[in-house]
């Protein structure tokens, strides 16, 4: 299975590089583009790479889905959808998925570790400028696994404040948390939808310092966490997040977490 | 909260509708009930940023100037609406003025090719730019609208703008928004040989003005019907769109020859535009119900295929991505704090 993934990820990997080859004046294709290999041939890739993975091993897999919308019409709410389960079988598991955009002017979005989790995770982010989403995939034996798309927008939508800033609410709702379970989404699966009321401010609004939820886990009765979530500015106002969980856990759940001002998020989650 | 709906309202604004090309070049006027074949395509001059506007008479002293059946772009100059204009015998009522000042000069000549009669009244049916952006051109006759729909072209002009510079480039130069200027009352109006009724509908938008012409049946149906088209939802109120759809229909039969012009899709005798449209109101309202109340998220419904039936229309998929983006978001919120459903 493993082996069937890596050939279908090469032959991907071919076909794209022949096309883009094709695509090249041929003045260009003398030399490698400086974009690192990269599918979406974003010039940030190889600093991304550098910064963000260091030397590790690393490949583009297609796999790895990361859908956007056909243009992102709201820029303060992309609605992002990562889903790795096609890496379950490789290199011992997920350890965890970071979420970067290359040309946001604060490129971490979040990172997500699975734990007990599925590896799939909706949720929506601001974004500045059209620019290469991707999910960077770490499994259990050291590897990345980057799975890209490219998202459209007109953008703007780190730089404005958020509904609730710009009308002062948030304050009457800071921290509080909505969840609600659904069943079958995906088949066998059971759907943890979050919603944390919070203003997400970027720090990139003048006179608005940064104010973002940082941590968030989803922790039962036994004190285990089932998935753990870090949360970096970009991520929208009044985050809604959407988990997959391979069974329902037993007995009271709790939402944990913090932002960065040190407020804590402590809400029990019921099915 | 206002920036942010500024924000949206400039992105949705993108999916104001249109038409394909389809009007006969210098066509005789149509006998009411004739058959209209679509005309060929437009070819605009995009060097000298002509529209190429051509009247085509659908009606005893109407006529129609048909936009292309697509999105906003620059490869249509952005003329995705169906304007049209009266010559009553005591001047010429203009409906609707396009997307940019260039349009309403174009369309200024185009009507003086067609008529020596003098505009004596423009009319923006509702709030939406393509509805009013050539207003510029018309500095010198009055110009009306509802009073809600003035106050919306005040409040969102500047962003409508913003967005339709970034679509349309050099199309748009010189174009500032340019509202209403008079608000008018649903009235009936007698203007030469022509009895013209204003009604006042509303779900496209707050204030949705309808034009009949009951001296020859044509019905300039602005915002509520879309033909082949995907429908534009940046101020819908889909339950009372659907009631104004009924109403709608329903005045159709008291109408002697009733010609249904929607401000977007083809000028055809059938008014299919109304079932199509209330069609795909009914479908969306649906679709968003049930994904919510399943849990699914927005990146989900996204990518969710639409039904065969509406598979060849126009405008597809960004108007329908607008729609969503706008507007499951409320679904959403709903499913999460609702009571938990039955099903």
């Amino acid at each position: 299975m493993t082996a069937l993934i890596h050939r279908r990820g090469l032959l991907l990997r071919l076909g794209s590089a022949g096309a883009l080859a094709a695509a090249l004046p041929l003045a260009l294709q003398a030399q490698e583009r400086p974009s690192g290999g990269d599918p979406l041939d974003s010039l940030q890739w190889p600093g991304m790479r550098k910064q963000y993975l260091g030397d590790a091993p690393m490949r583009f897999a297609p796999e790895v889905l990361v859908k956007g919308p056909a243009f992102a019409d709201d820029a303060m709410n992309v609605p992002m959808l990562i889903d790795a389960r096609a890496l379950a079988p490789v290199g011992g598991g997920i350890e965890r998925i970071d979420v970067v955009s290359d040309r946001n002017p604060i490129r971490e979005v979040l990172s997500f570790e699975p734990l007990r989790a599925l590896p799939v995770l909706a949720f929506r982010f601001r974004m500045e400028q059209a620019s290469p989403v991707r999910a960077l995939v770490k499994t259990r034996d050291g590897r990345w696994h980057v799975g890209s798309t490219w998202v459209p927008a007109a953008g703007g939508g780190c730089t404005v404040p958020g509904s609730t800033r710009a009308d002062g609410s948030w304050s009457r709702t800071l921290n509080q948390v909505n969840a609600r379970f659904f069943s079958n989404v995906l088949e066998g699966s059971q759907r943890l939808r979050v919603r944390v009321m919070h203003p997400m401010d970027t720090g990139l609004v003048a006179g608005i310092p940064a104010f973002y939820v940082e941590a968030l886990e989803l922790v039962d009765a036994a004190g285990q966490a089932w998935w753990r979530l870090a949360l970096h500015e970009p991520v929208s106002e009044n985050p809604l997040l959407t988990f997959e969980l391979p069974e329902q856990p037993r007995g009271v759940l709790r939402l944990r977490g913090r932002d960065n001002n040190g407020n804590a998020i402590d809400a029990q989650v019921s099915a | 909260m206002t920036r942010r709906l500024c924000a949206l309202a400039l992105a949705l604004a993108a999916a104001i509708p249109c038409m394909p090309a389809m009007a006969q070049v210098a066509s005789a006027p149509a006998a009411p009930g004739t058959p209209i074949a679509p005309r060929p395509p437009v070819s605009l001059d995009k060097a000298r940023l002509d529209y190429a506007l051509q009247p085509r008479q659908i009606a005893p002293g109407v006529w129609v100037i048909e936009g292309a059946v697509e999105d906003f772009s620059r490869a249509n100059g952005c003329n995705i609406i169906n304007t049209g204009f009266i010559a009553t015998g005591a001047g010429v009522v203009v409906v609707n003025t396009g997307p940019s000042r260039r349009y309403g000069e174009q369309q200024r000549r185009a009507i003086a090719r067609v008529t020596a009669e003098p505009v004596v009244r423009v009319i923006n049916l509702n709030l939406h730019p393509d509805y009013f952006f050539g207003n510029q051109a018309w500095g010198d006759v009055p110009v009306q609208a509802l009073a809600g729909s003035i106050a919306g072209m005040q409040a969102e002009g500047q962003a409508y703008a913003t967005n339709l510079y970034r679509l349309c480039g050099d199309w748009m130069t010189g174009t500032e928004p340019e509202p209403a200027r008079e608000p008018v009352a649903p009235q009936t109006l007698a203007l030469g040989t022509h009895r013209l009724e204003l009604r006042r509908l509303e779900g496209h938008t707050a204030d949705d003005l309808v034009l009949i012409d009951h001296s020859t049946g044509v019905v300039f149906a602005g915002g509520l019907v879309f033909a082949e088209r995907v429908p534009t939802t940046p101020h819908a109120d889909i339950a009372r769109w659907l009631r104004s759809l009924d109403a709608l229909e329903a005045l159709l039969p008291g109408i002697p020859r009733a010609l249904l012009v929607p401000s977007h899709g083809p000028v055809t005798p059938e008014p299919s535009g109304i079932g199509q449209t209330r069609a795909w109101l009914l479908w969306l309202s649906n679709m968003l119900e049930d994904s919510a109340r399943r849990g699914l998220d927005l990146s989900e419904v996204l990518q969710a295929p639409v039904p065969a039936q509406f598979q060849a229309w126009a405008a597809q998929p960004a108007e329908l991505q607008r729609t969503l983006a706008q507007w499951y978001p409320v679904y959403e919120k709903r499913a999460l704090l609702g009571p938990l459903q039955a099903k």
